[in-house]
């Protein structure tokens, strides 16, 4: 098992000297006005970019950030300060600040506790370092070629190669210390094709909590390969239809409706404050029986995944949904403690300067049993989307969107011309009981997805096998 | 301030990337502090202290640029930074394009547009604001039975933007808001609305209890929304969302969109890309405005200039470098646009506008990204109220609009007076024929 908690310290405490006593010091300070619980959260974020447009290589940056975050939480409070600068002075001043949200006279004891690593998730490496500045020169330039030498209508190809690493330490109001090393890398490739005029984009990308070297030839050759493949039919397509009708979703990136019809739905602080669509129904039907759902941050090298979350809790399988039983939400430690439940591993922040909430980690579906074919066959009026971008919910009225990138007509059975990319809309707690079929094929989007919630942005994975919805409202134009 | 300290570190940092090579060299550095306090169910949830700084670089080499930034802003760190981005400059492959926007165009004339007013308020003054605004919303009627809270922040910052030509601007503001999302239940079923007021000195912000008054009364009035059945139909946008659709115009003829033949209105100056009615001007020397400046991302002096008139396209938006790949001259865009004022196209007010809908949807909400700058495909997830004969009939959810941005722009028919002044897009209600919803 490698050790993230010396590399942690020695990228975050050492050199500043800071000891242990001094971080007992700083437990002190925050809990000298009371509070009942809280953290201390360093962290160094290191991020590089490279991107190549017209065939060359020609931007790149770097980027250097680091910081303290303090949280004091009382009852239902939660105060928040934090500090760039390492010096001692500085610190106090931000735990003191953030400490004054609780005013009562009770004192804690702690003893600094380094906690045992239960996860080794991904290696504790700096992904800038694996490989030469010169070898992702030439990654980019491979899939600029590739793009282009694939088909004369492309025309532009624009590839982002980018890397980061985070080190975190995480200390709680009982002294307890856990420590992450993330790495992190992704590609993403948008090509523009144009034929007679008509101009169209297709992109490709993927990534993961993993060095460089994940990207070899034939996985560049891929993405080169399916940017230009999307781009290509675009050209071809059809105005969407507009709407409601039979939808078969895709595997994988089709997941965005798994994260934003359930997923955001079952966040423990939308339901401890009964503002989300699914408050009050644990236990209820919330979707077809054949549907389960989970959220795991604990699958190897994903860019979900995180060996703890961010208040040093391991992360762990959560079964949302049950045979379309509503069983678990996603919790931090504030939201679960105010709702007598135990955190589930999902405590995010961006960085030290923002909140910790419940966030998602890596979300899908479980398989069922039918083939993509038959699914598809089983359709008599309807469109396959097979590719999807980012999407939205209001959780309060469960209203989400999706936007389909590729998508084509199923008539008869038989997949029909492809159509333009168009919104669909449903609502969160009855989408999932249209759910009628789903197939053997799960797979998880391919690793470049963020989530936005709070003007907060964290990586994850959405995911999910072919499934067919009853009915869903489709936002084309004829 | 700390206008000499940063004018210090600026001398530091440009002589040392003389020192090691650099041809030429811009930089920024950035300051900001703050607070965010929220009100949730009656009592305080978050308090939230900001101190922020930055130090940006970017270092030319024969043409080539590497760009680094810290957030360590020690002299050892700023060296490292420095000679991080010259050594991405020696990586990257030479751009002919490249390089500062051309000396002569620097603002060398600094000019105050009163955007520095801090807010004499402190963290319990601010959570008693917050705790009001949210109690006016959940007091506006007993359906309105929660929020997802009530928001009041403030903020104070000094940016510094200097660069080897000697240029050395500076920029002191201030921003405060106030802002409620309230929650009204029937049958079980609950709807979310929300008001807010952002402005860059405290005098100028909409009174706290109004604000938690209208996100209630808004809330309220999305009770028992309905579904509606695919058809085409006149759509006015509210103020709120019509911004969205200047937004759009103005990413199609941003430089970038442009250099890269990725937008829908390639080759349209001087052509006509709107309806008659649309005339934008661009100011970005506007009073206390939040996109205001004397000078933009590469110090270029900024001025007030027509975009739009009439529905002609004036100009682009363009920085040294698009306008250099373009052929055409830079119009001080180097980060984006500045405040955009949209003239009313008569006296309309909303209501007004409203009356003279014969069939239609008032859009209040959009939800998704559902736009393609490339060829103009628009689909994005609404919800609104349902007109028929000039009277709002009913609440409308879980419904699309659609349509083509290039024709969307021409079908518009009316920009009502009603203008809101949140934000740099100031435009009222935007009605637009004919988009396709798609519904039951």
């Amino acid at each position: 098992m490698t050790d993230h908690l010396s590399e942690a310290r020695s990228i975050l405490l050492d050199p500043y000297n800071i000891n242990d006593n001094d971080l007992n010091a700083l437990l002190g300070d925050l809990f000298s006005y009371g509070a009942d619980m809280g953290d201390i959260y360093f962290q160094a974020i290191n991020h590089e970019s490279w991107s190549i447009e017209d065939g060359e290589v020609k931007k790149s940056s770097f980027s250097n950030k680091q910081g303290v975050g303090f949280r004091a939480i009382t009852g239902e409070k939660s105060g928040l300060a934090y500090s760039e600068s390492f010096s001692k002075s500085s610190l106090q001043d931000a735990a003191k600040a953030a400490g004054t949200i609780a005013n009562s006279n009770k004192t804690l004891t702690h003893n600094i506790n380094p906690q045992i690593q239960h996860l080794d998730l991904y290696p504790p490496i700096n992904p800038i370092d694996t490989i030469t500045d010169q070898e992702k020169i030439e990654y980019l330039q491979l899939v600029d070629q590739k793009a282009r030498a694939k088909d004369h209508r492309v025309k532009e190809v624009i590839a982002t190669l980018a890397g980061n690493n985070q080190a975190i330490l995480v200390i709680d109001q009982n002294g307890r210390l856990a420590a992450d090393i993330r790495p992190m890398v992704r590609m993403s490739v948008n090509v523009i094709v144009e034929e007679d005029n008509r101009r169209e984009r297709g992109s490709s990308g993927g990534g993961g909590r993993v060095g460089y070297n994940f990207f070899d030839q034939s996985t560049i050759e891929k993405y080169a390969g399916e940017a230009v493949d999307q781009a290509l039919l675009n050209l071809e397509a059809i105005e969407a239809p507009a709407g409601e009708m039979t939808v078969v979703l895709g595997s994988g990136w089709p997941g965005v409706l798994i994260h934003e019809a359930i997923g955001h739905g079952l966040e423990g602080d939308f339901n401890r404050k009964k503002t989300s669509a699914f408050s009050g129904l644990m236990g209820e039907q919330v979707a077809s029986k054949i549907c389960t759902v989970i959220d795991d941050g604990t699958m190897k090298g994903e860019r979900g995944s995180l060996n703890i979350d961010d208040e040093g809790e391991p992360t762990q399988r959560t079964v949302l949904i049950e045979n379309g039983k509503l069983t678990n939400y996603m919790q931090d430690r504030l939201n679960a403690k105010l709702m007598n439940a135990k955190s589930t591993g999902n405590g995010r922040r961006e960085s030290y300067a923002s909140q910790t909430i419940p966030r998602m980690t890596n979300t899908f579906m479980m398989s069922g049993t039918h083939e993509q074919e038959e699914i598809i066959q089983s359709v008599d009026s309807g469109i396959y989307a097979k590719n999807f971008g980012g999407g939205q919910v209001d959780i309060t009225s469960g209203k989400f969107v999706f936007s389909a990138s590729e998508a084509y007509l199923i008539k008869n059975g038989k997949l029909g011309a492809p159509v333009k990319g168009a919104m669909l809309i449903g609502d969160g707690p009855s989408a999932l009981n249209q759910v009628s079929m789903i197939g053997n094929d799960l797979a998880l989007d391919p690793g470049i997805g963020n989530c936005g919630k709070d003007g907060q942005t964290v990586p994850v994975n959405v995911g999910q096998p072919t499934m067919r919805i009853e009915k869903l409202t489709v936002g084309g134009t004829t | 301030m700390n206008k000499e300290k940063f004018h210090n570190k600026t001398q530091f940092a440009l002589d040392h990337a003389k020192k090691i090579g650099a041809d030429q060299t811009s930089l920024s550095f950035g300051s900001a502090s703050g607070f965010s306090v929220t009100a949730q169910n009656g009592s305080i949830d978050t308090v939230e202290n900001y101190q922020d700084q930055r130090f940006s670089i970017s270092v030319h080499l024969n043409q080539s640029i590497g760009s680094a930034s810290s957030n360590d802003l020690s002299e050892s760190t700023m060296i490292k930074t420095i000679d991080k981005a010259y050594s991405l400059a020696s990586l990257t492959a030479a751009d002919e394009y490249n390089g500062l926007a051309n000396k002569e165009l620097m603002a060398i004339k600094p000019m105050d547009l009163d955007l520095f007013h801090p807010w004499d308020i402190d963290i319990h003054g601010a959570q008693k604001l917050a705790l009001e605004c949210e109690q006016a919303a959940l007091d506006y009627h007993p359906k309105v039975i929660n929020s997802e809270g009530a928001n009041v922040g403030s903020y104070k910052s000094e940016s510094y933007y200097a660069n080897s030509h000697g240029f050395f601007g500076a920029t002191n503001s201030t921003g405060h808001s106030i802002s409620c999302t309230a929650i009204a239940e029937e049958n079980g079923l609950m709807e979310m609305d929300y008001d807010y007021s952002s402005e860059r000195h405290p005098e100028d912000l909409m009174n706290h209890i109004e604000i938690g008054n209208n996100a209630g009364s808004k809330a309220l009035a999305n009770l028992g929304s309905k579904k509606i059945k695919t058809q085409q139909a006149q759509i006015l946008y509210t103020p709120r969302v019509a911004k969205s659709i200047i937004s759009h115009l103005m990413d199609a003829i941003s430089g970038g969109s442009l250099y890269r033949k990725s937008s829908f209105l390639l080759d349209s100056k001087d052509k006509k890309v709107c309806s008659e009615i649309m005339t934008i001007k661009e100011d970005p020397h506007l009073k206390r405005g939040s996109s205001s400046t004397y000078f933009d991302g590469e110090g270029v002096e900024t001025s007030p200039r027509l975009i739009v008139e009439q529905g002609k396209l004036l100009g682009y938006l363009l920085s040294s470098y698009s306008a250099r790949r373009l052929g055409m001259e830079t119009t001080g865009n180097a980060g984006g646009h500045h405040n955009l004022l949209i003239e009313p196209s008569g006296s309309d007010d909303f209501n007004s506008l409203v009356k003279g809908m014969k069939k239609g949807l008032i859009v209040t909400g959009l939800i998704g990204y559902g736009v393609n700058i490339v060829n103009g495909d628009y689909s994005r997830g609404a919800n609104g109220f349902w007109v028929e004969n000039g009277e709002i009939l009913y609440p409308v959810s879980e419904i699309t609009i659609a349509g083509n941005l290039k024709n969307m722009l021409n079908d518009i028919e009316a920009i009502g007076n009603d203008t809101d002044n949140n934000g740099s897009t100031k435009i009222g209600s935007l009605l637009i024929n004919n988009l396709m919803i798609a519904g039951q």
